[in-house]
């Protein structure tokens, strides 16, 4: 087999399979390759694929390889699909990006850090399965905890959560103050209950 | 005919700015003050405690005005300012210096900005990435090829209803006993549970057919049957059915967290 055969069969495995593929699964699939030249042949599918504009671009996404369609062109693709262009109301992107950088997190910490009401949303993106129920905090009460999901990663085009555009960080800003830094979220009532008599 | 050319010959000498309504929304008071502060152009760290509060309940109010609900949040919110605000003007007494009452009255509010706003820049940026179905499209489809081996990922979970036409469907294969048997097969439901567990281990899922192979009788199928009752009442199992009258699948419950992972593998090929 040539190397050039290793490369097609990639191709035709990722042009079938509907969800990405990691190189270990491609691996186990292709047992008389070995792994390097797997992981060679995806590298020059994907440079194929970008150096002679195609309409398909082979993606790094949740972990694993897939193949997905140049962006330019998705105007035409939703004259073909007839799909609406979906859009995630402001507060999903908010609810969602406080999750993705600070989970495992409660429904509680998320209210504290958005400052309204997140129950509705976080039913909302458990449906389209962008969140996950973690487990259970072991704190009082037992509150749910929340993460991202695989399909999260997808829909937003992430390799991985460490892939998400950095936070801005304000731990020196907010250092400012001077003011003791508070090891755990003061939940519940922001009010500073602690005003004298 | 439009709107504005109404008003303009109703109220000829009316201000327009009067009529101009802000349509943004809030996502809520933090939202709002990020705003206020933005558009007055003041110092984050040194914000005009007096100055903001006011503007922050006219806003309250004019909502108000538009009968807009006006969510619990920012009446919370309306009440820290102005406890903020009061705290500020107290004289700052020279015992208390070796306790944290010292700190600036604003800084747990500045912290909670400052947090909420890096969120906010994160989720904007969030919106910029190539959004699957917006952006960039990738095949989707039920394969039957592909999805035949396993359930498929998170299948809604078996209605009670199924899981009866299922044990009927059971209970009809039954051959009737044609004469009296004495004696008891000795089978308790304890017994059967140990047995579906033994047989679960290691396993993602299996039928519910598997779990009534032995030539069959009523007591075990019914015996069976409670058995699997209980094991979904003590959440041990799941009951998984990926589409209706199709296959009842049995999974262990602490496994499901590992086999995500590898959902689409080919372990459970028959």
């Amino acid at each position: 087999m040539t190397v050039a055969d290793l490369k097609s069969i990639v191709e035709s495995l990722l042009f079938i399979s509907d969800a990405p593929l990691t190189l270990e699964r491609l691996c186990a699939i292709l047992e008389e390759y070995e792994a390097p030249d797997v992981k060679a042949a995806v590298a020059r599918l994907r440079d194929d694929y970008a150096d002679h504009g195609r309409g398909i671009r082979l993606a790094e996404v949740a972990g694993g390889y897939q193949l997905r369609s140049r962006p330019e062109n998705a105007d035409y693709i939703r004259r073909l699909i007839r799909g609406k262009s979906f859009k995630f109301s402001r507060s999903a992107l908010e609810t969602m990006a406080v999750i993705a950088y600070r989970q495992p997190i409660t429904r509680a910490e998320v209210e504290y850090l958005r400052g309204v009401d997140t129950g509705g949303v976080l039913k909302t993106l458990l449906e389209k399965k962008m969140i996950r129920i973690l487990g259970k905090k072991d704190i009082p009460g037992k509150p749910l905890i929340y993460g991202t999901t695989r399909e999260f990663l997808e829909a937003f085009s992430l390799k991985d959560l460490a892939s998400l555009p950095t936070l801005k960080d304000i731990q020196e800003l907010a250092g400012a103050f001077g003011d003791a830094e508070q090891a755990e979220l003061p939940l519940g009532e922001p009010a500073e209950a602690a005003a004298e008599p | 005919m439009p709107v504005d050319a109404v008003q303009e010959r109703l109220f000829p000498e009316t201000d327009p700015s009067v009529y101009t309504v802000r349509t943004e929304s809030f996502e809520g008071p933090l939202d709002l003050l990020l705003y206020l502060i933005r558009k007055n152009e003041v110092d984050i760290y040194n914000i005009p405690i007096a100055a903001i509060t006011r503007q922050y309940l006219e806003y309250l109010e004019l909502m108000k005005e538009l009968n807009l609900d006006i969510a619990g949040e920012f009446l919370v919110m309306a009440s820290t300012l102005v406890q903020i605000k009061s705290r500020m003007l107290l004289p700052v007494q020279e015992e208390e210096e070796t306790e944290e009452a010292e700190e600036d009255p604003r800084a747990e509010l500045v912290k909670r900005l400052l947090e909420y706003q890096r969120y906010r820049e994160a989720s904007e940026r969030l919106s910029e990435c190539e959004l699957l179905g917006r952006e960039v499209f990738a095949r989707k489809f039920a394969s039957a090829e592909l999805g035949e081996f396993k359930p498929v990922e998170a299948p809604p979970e078996v209605e009670l209803f199924e899981l009866i036409e299922a044990f009927r469907a059971l209970l009809v294969k039954v051959p009737e006993a044609s004469f009296h048997e004495v004696g008891a097969e000795g089978m308790t439901v304890a017994d059967r549970i140990n047995e579906i567990l033994d047989l679960l281990r290691g396993k993602d899922a299996v039928t519910f057919e598997r779990l009534f192979t032995v030539p069959l009788s009523r007591d075990y199928v019914i015996v069976t049957f409670l058995a699997i009752l209980e094991l979904c009442k003590l959440r041990m199992v799941k009951l998984l059915q990926a589409n209706s009258f199709g296959v009842i699948w049995i999974a262990p419950t602490l496994l499901e967290g590992d086999s995500y992972e590898e959902e689409s593998g080919d372990r459970g090929r028959p």
